[in-house]
């Protein structure tokens, strides 16, 4: 007499069917994006803490330089209105620009090592903390958006103008997120990221048009401010939240590439920090 | 229909510079069955680990999980494994539930069933009514806990265990002990682990492999091996036995050290 079959056991129950790479990388950078909200919920200091240095570049800077006029701006607009897209941009660079710091960190406590273990591909993992860095950035932009209106700047407030900074700022900040873990795939230690993130960050404010027109910088400024996808950050904003003339297409196509490139080159280097 | 093996390691050889790590490893797990790797530190099997669980490609040889190649079937062999890395590997920024969910969207359980698989995961390891609570909050045996259902979220059929119990006081490594030996009477689930704690392989593991400077040594049941040694062995005999005849004392090396020191120090 044959035995009747057994229950099957739990273990050994059907996998979910295995959704294809575009859901994948979309249900994987959607997951670290909310898992980012959910730490800012849990925990608000560092966005009131991070904004002590945007506000201070619009309060003295921004406040300082339209009295004196010192800097012209396209169309005679008010240097602080001028001036807020490039702090905006700048106080999401400053976030994302340490986001290594955080791989690294999670690779020390064996978070990154169980992370990679689950089925996710290496890209949808970078891409997934790329697009959250945004996420921490897109609520540090928008203190500073509220600081700036107050202040007296303004804003186009079209829901399309919104949307589309916040794509500008997400795909800016993805992008040096991923410049930060790629670097953190190179060098492997804390204390080296930090030290090369902080002799880059101000480099990459500096050359780039945050703060005055290009058009006032050295020649050989200028050639840096124009790789420097900080600077199609700011321009889109620009055009965005203050209706300047530019070309949105250039700045968003160029943000896409520096993203997918960044990406890319973070993805092939995390098996570096996993070792 | 004989089952295939969950675990069949064949010729495996894992090298970093010049330094062999694992030598001609072969091996093999059957389903439902709980298997301890045992060995000193620097003996190679966090690196069988790492091969198992699809993290480190080996130079030559085989690894294959329920017949799936780590090498060449990635995504499927990572599908179908609960793991357990040898550090702390929670969040402390989100609650237990969080830190359980996210393995769940990971290993994309579906959404209607989530929920009802994150709480079923946290009731499996006792955690239910802390799972509100930062994960930062918890002790260490809790700690543990936590990273056991995230492993168990997935309903995994292989459960690797890297150390699950380094530098856990007595109360609490009796507890992962109890939610091991329940997973495996109650859901035939295969579990592969690796200690220096001998008491731990005696008390959990059917079979349990000795390994040395990355080759195995001997393969069998604890008491057949203490029976294999004489009269009154213990595993540890057999373990001690093994080692004087070939470890190298200090391969494992400073770096292995600091991190069982490290792993022990979060612990507290």
């Amino acid at each position: 007499m044959s035995a009747a079959p057994a229950a099957p056991p739990v273990g050994s129950a059907e996998r979910p069917p295995a959704p294809g790479t575009i859901r994948l990388l979309w249900n994987r950078t959607a997951t670290l994006c909310l898992l980012e909200l959910v730490k800012l919920r849990h925990d608000r200091t560092e966005l009131y803490t991070r904004a002590i240095q945007p506000a201070l570049w619009l309060l003295v800077f921004g406040v300082t330089f339209s009295r004196i006029h010192a800097i012209p701006t396209p169309g005679r607009l008010p240097y602080l209105d001028y001036l807020a897209p490039g702090v905006m941009a700048q106080s999401a660079l400053f976030i994302a620009i340490f986001y290594g710091i955080q791989l690294i960190w999670e690779r020390d406590f064996g978070i990154l090592t169980k992370l990679l273990a689950t089925p996710t591909p290496r890209a949808a993992l970078v891409a997934g903390k790329a697009f959250a860095a945004g996420v921490r950035a897109i609520s540090q932009v928008v203190v500073v958006l509220v600081l700036a209106a107050v202040l007296g700047v303004t804003f186009r407030w079209q829901p399309l103008s919104l949307l589309g900074s916040v794509a500008a700022v997400m795909l800016g900040s993805s992008f040096f997120a991923s410049l930060s873990m790629t670097i953190a795939g190179l060098v492997r230690s804390r204390d080296r990221l930090m030290g090369i993130g902080q002799a880059i960050t101000m480099p990459l404010f500096f050359a780039s048009n945050a703060l005055y027109p290009t058009a006032l910088m050295p020649a050989w400024v200028q050639a840096i401010a124009r790789v420097n996808p900080l600077s199609y950050e700011v321009n889109a904003l620009r055009q965005l939240l203050l209706g300047l003339p530019g070309n949105l297409a250039i700045d968003f196509a160029a943000l896409l590439g520096a993203a997918v490139a960044g990406i890319t080159a973070a993805s092939l280097l995390l098996g570096r920090l996993a070792r | 229909m004989t089952r295939q093996p969950a675990v069949a390691a064949r010729g495996l050889v894992c090298q970093f510079g010049p330094v062999r790590a694992v030598d001609d490893l072969s091996f093999e797990v059957a389903e439902g069955e709980v298997f301890g790797l045992l060995g000193p530190n620097g003996a190679g099997k966090t690196t069988v680990i790492r091969v198992v669980t699809t993290l480190l490609k080996p130079a030559a040889g085989t690894m294959r999980v329920f017949g799936l190649d780590t090498r060449r079937s990635t995504m499927r062999v990572r599908r179908r494994i609960g793991y357990l890395p040898q550090q702390l590997s929670i969040d402390g920024q989100l609650t237990g539930y969080e830190n359980v969910w996210l393995f769940a969207r990971l290993f994309d359980v579906p959404r209607r069933e989530r929920r009802g698989r994150v709480e079923d995961a946290l009731a499996q390891v006792g955690l239910e009514k802390v799972a509100g609570r930062l994960a930062s909050t918890y002790s260490g045996g809790m700690v543990r806990r936590l990273e056991l259902a995230q492993a168990l979220v997935s309903r995994p059929r292989l459960l690797v265990l890297d150390e699950p119990t380094i530098g856990l006081d007595p109360l609490a490594r009796d507890s992962i002990w109890e939610r091991v030996l329940g997973l495996r009477a109650e859901e035939d689930m295969t579990v592969l682990l690796t200690t220096h704690y001998m008491e731990e392989a005696e008390q959990l593991c059917d079979r349990v492999g000795l390994l040395l400077n990355g080759r195995l040594r001997a393969i069998g049941r604890p008491r057949e091996l203490e029976a294999a040694l004489g009269p009154g062995a213990t595993l540890e005999d057999v373990f001690r036995a093994y080692a004087a005849g070939g470890a190298e004392q200090d391969k494992g090396g400073l770096r292995d050290v600091r991190s069982t020191r490290r792993t022990a120090g979060r612990l507290r």
